[in-house]
């Protein structure tokens, strides 16, 4: 690289330097707009411009993936290589196109032009095999075909209800389209311990995974002291299988904007902060045009309403990093730092984003909250079950005929919802559904009557996390999707405590043996005492789920966690040859057979190193090869 | 005092101050709760995760070393979930590390029954030494990553803010500004990032050289001190 001129800097991070150190993020994702990397002097301009000290910048840089300090293309390709892109063969597409350019997996073309590296989910599930070119996501690319499309993803939205999602499926819902916010103008009216007795009510749990009381939440901010308190919008959607927020967000924006408005009134908060996960850079602009039209129909501002409340509200994009979505290495993420999760307590509620009171909710609770006030809370718990009330996103992805969003009164069964999309694809058996993401646990058709509300779906030991159904038909191989789920910990896990920082990568090590038919003797007990004692000791709640769908993988198939009882998992271009496992039909042979003749004649042999045991794969290098798409 | 809170700890009744964390109270009575993170002199982050333990009414483990007792608490140090954690905990430590010069953590391996085998073909991180100024090595496969040093060379004490983290989860280490040496960092060689350090990834220069055979004599002439510099 030629001499860095660093001139073309301040203007992009001007306005970044009154937020001094909160800026760092913002500034980073600007400045690498500019110069496409992170070089050690503009790194350097950065941090003396935001008064941080060197060493903390290049340790926030090294700790989001989306940022690189070492040249990369122009364009950057990151193919989705993860659960359910994974069961359209996304290692299959991230290969073919590595071959098509020349380069492996995490190169740059010798021109500088492209790279591509292969992602952990990137929220496009239901469209998959999906990828993320630069800003823009690419669907339902078929390498047959060559087709895909590509630009602000689509919206498939379904079920038995229309309230969450009045405004979904149809595009961009402009201000004029969503009408004026009815429920924040009835929250003004209110005193603003009614409106937290009315969300406490109306038996609102958060949606983002926890299922904490809202109402609990939004009282403890209130009664907190001190005048300066925070809304923050948790949409750091990045639990595999869920992509509701992206579509609630691109959709229907004002609905997030009005939510976060009453909570604001009801806690006594002055400023809201959205936390959009990085691979949905797309959604930045559609929330800042929705901003500002709020701001100039006066719902954004000073004395809102005439009410002499007064409330203002900034986006954040995250940096590629999972663990942000956890609510306390958010706050740090905003903060300007390594996305650490901090210790609790304090919670948020009393220390959350600057120390300071903070109401933190995720983007599908948010949308609740104008339903619940401009309904009164009697009439919303008629939604759902008297335990379990209100209505629910489930996000449905993998082995199902019309993957998307539904949306359903909490109650319905599992049958009845994967009935509502069609079934499992092909007219197949099902043999399991992924349920509630990485973080959750495994399901199988013995669960298909369970009703899907908390109470239910506790006794049955099923989290809902964040309403992930990631449908698996019965020719898959799941060990194909624990191998998906060890790399995706290990590559996720913070590493600050020690449980999950060595665990998840011992737990990945032990996977990949288990998909490559070479496990180890003892290594059943290696996973449980690593699973367990992640679940039992980690410090926050990535490592305390990152063994949950493996531990309940091995209840509902110890067959698969038994030395030598298969060959190794036949997808892409992995050594084939599934040898006679005792469950596995014929069928299942013979679709796996299918997978790898698809795949072959595509793909080169790569190397012994294998992508899915590479956490250090992130740096690149330049190699030969002219470009050609 | 009349104030002070009681709780039990493996079936033992303690009296503590309020505030005071389980670590402490267990300490007042000599009960043993192994520590690896934890420094009186650097703000606890509860991250080693070796003093779990386990809480009556409590879902997950807690750490004792910042969890503050509460009247009426009943707290077990050595319970099977707690043993299996702390177990697991040593044991991926020795299959990822160099523990050669942390004898307070053999200890605990040998006190907890840990096998320093029970994980083959497991990564480890290994790195070469990093001899890049005149007085400390940095051994980072020494390195269980307890965060002292970088709390010590930051707001703990020093303000100098020369380390920090690179990598992320098992690839974490510490790291300086895009890898720059020692002399061109804002370090100002205070040593107390040596001093808290418990496993000899950070060691005094002239500790490294006469462990590796060399003589006093031979160190004293070497080309590495400030007196040979100013000759220079």
């Amino acid at each position: 690289m030629s001499e860095i001129d660093l001139a073309a800097l301040q203007p992009v991070i001007e306005q970044y330097i009154p937020l001094g150190r909160s800026g760092l993020l913002p500034a980073l994702q600007a400045a690498q707009k500019v110069y496409g990397w992170l070089s050690e002097p503009v790194a350097a301009e950065i941090a003396r411009s935001l008064h941080t000290p060197l060493a903390d910048v290049h340790g926030v840089i090294e700790f989001y993936t989306l940022f690189y300090d070492k040249p990369v293309g122009k364009r950057i390709i990151r193919v989705c290589t993860d659960q359910a892109c994974g069961l359209k063969d996304g290692e299959g597409l991230l290969h073919y196109l590595c071959a098509q350019h020349g380069i492996e997996p995490g190169q740059t073309t010798p021109d500088g032009s492209l790279s591509i590296e292969a992602s952990p989910c990137l929220g496009l599930c239901e469209q998959a095999p999906a990828a993320l070119v630069n800003d823009q996501a690419e669907t339902n690319i078929d390498i047959k075909t060559d087709s895909y499309e590509l630009g602000r993803p689509g919206s498939i939205v379904g079920g038995s209800l229309h309230l969450l999602t009045a405004h979904c499926g149809s595009g961009t819902t402009s201000l004029a389209q969503h009408g004026e916010y009815s429920a924040l103008s009835k929250a003004l009216k209110m005193q603003p311990t009614a409106v937290v007795d009315e969300v406490k009510a109306s038996g609102l749990v958060g949606r983002g995974g926890a299922a904490f009381p809202t109402g609990i939440k939004w009282e403890g901010a209130a009664r907190a002291d001190g005048p300066v308190k925070y809304v923050v919008c948790n949409a750091d959607e990045s639990e595999p299988g869920t992509f509701k927020d992206r579509v609630l967000l691109l959709d229907d924006p004002h609905s997030v904007i009005e939510g976060m408005l009453i909570a604001g009134y009801a806690i006594g908060a002055q400023s809201g902060l959205i936390y959009v996960r990085g691979e949905y850079p797309y959604i930045l602009p559609v929330l800042e045009n929705a901003l500002s039209e709020a701001r100039q129909a006066g719902y954004l501002g000073g004395n809102i309403q005439g009410s002499g409340f007064s409330f203002e509200i900034e986006v954040r994009l995250g940096a590629g990093a999972y663990i942000c979505g956890e609510e306390t290495a958010l706050f740090e993420s905003i903060e300007g730092k390594r996305g650490f999760p901090r210790v609790k307590p304090p919670f948020p509620t009393t220390y959350g984003l600057f120390g300071k009171p903070t109401v933190i909710n995720n983007v599908e609770t948010l949308f609740n909250i104008p339903l619940i006030i401009s309904k009164g809370a009697t009439d919303y718990r008629k939604i759902g079950t008297d335990k379990s009330p209100g209505p629910k996103l489930f996000c449905l992805s993998g082995d199902v005929v019309r993957a998307g969003v539904y949306e359903v009164p909490f109650g319905v069964t599992l049958r009845e919802l994967l009935g509502m999309a069609g079934g499992v694809t092909g007219g197949k058996k099902l043999q399991a559904v992924l349920f509630g993401g990485a973080a959750g646990a495994f399901a199988t058709s013995a669960h298909l009557d369970v009703k899907l509300t908390f109470e239910d779906l506790r006794a049955a030991g099923l989290p809902l996390g964040s309403g992930v159904v990631m449908v698996f038909d019965e020719t898959r191989d799941m060990r194909a999707a624990f191998d998906r789920l060890g790399h995706f910990f290990a590559h996720e896990s913070c590493g600050k405590c020690y449980p999950c920082q060595m665990g998840s990568q011992r737990q990945a090590e032990i996977l990949h043996r288990i998909a490559a038919g070479k496990m180890l003797e003892g290594d059943l007990e290696r996973l449980q005492d690593v699973g367990w004692t992640m679940t039992d000791a980690s410090l926050c709640g990535l490592g305390q789920t990152a063994a949950g769908a493996v531990l309940s993988a091995i209840k509902l198939w110890p067959e698969m966690f038994v030395e030598n009882a298969k060959g190794p998992v036949a997808v892409g271009n992995k050594p084939k040859k599934p040898a006679g496992a005792k469950k596995a039909g014929t069928a299942k042979k013979k679709a796996v057979k299918a997978i790898v003749e698809k795949t072959k004649p595509k793909l080169k042999p790569k190397p012994a190193k294998n992508t899915r045991t590479r956490p250090a794969a992130r740096k690149t290098k330049a190699r030969k090869k002219p470009v050609k798409r | 005092m009349s104030d002070n809170l009681t709780l039990t700890i493996d079936g033992r009744s303690v009296e503590i101050e309020p505030g005071a964390t389980i670590l402490e109270a267990a300490q007042q009575v000599g009960i043993n709760i192994p520590t690896i993170c934890y420094h009186e002199a650097t703000t606890s982050n509860a991250l080693c995760r070796t003093c779990v333990v386990e809480v009556e009414g409590q879902r997950l483990l807690q750490p004792a070393c910042i969890v503050k007792i509460a009247n009426g608490m009943q707290v077990k140090t050595h319970s099977e979930r707690v043993i299996r954690s702390r177990r697991t905990i040593l044991e991926m430590l020795a299959s990822t590390m160099d523990l050669s010069d942390a004898p307070e953590i053999l200890t605990m391996i040998e006190e907890c029954g840990a096998d320093v085998h029970r994980f083959p073909e497991a990564k480890r991180r290994e790195v070469e030494v990093k001899d890049d100024n005149p007085m400390y090595i940095r051994d980072y496969s020494k390195c269980l990553l307890c965060w002292r040093c970088v709390q010590v060379c930051a707001g703990d004490a020093q303000y100098t803010y020369a380390i920090n983290f690179s990598g992320r989860g098992f690839e974490t280490q510490i790291g300086t500004f895009f890898d720059r040496v020692i002399p061109e960092t804002t370090c100002v060689l205070c040593g107390q990032c040596v001093g808290v350090c418990p496993t000899g990834a950070l060691k005094p220069k002239r500790e490294f050289l006469l462990e590796n055979g060399m003589s006093p004599q031979e160190i004293s002439v070497l080309n590495t001190g400030r007196k040979k510099r100013r000759k220079a």
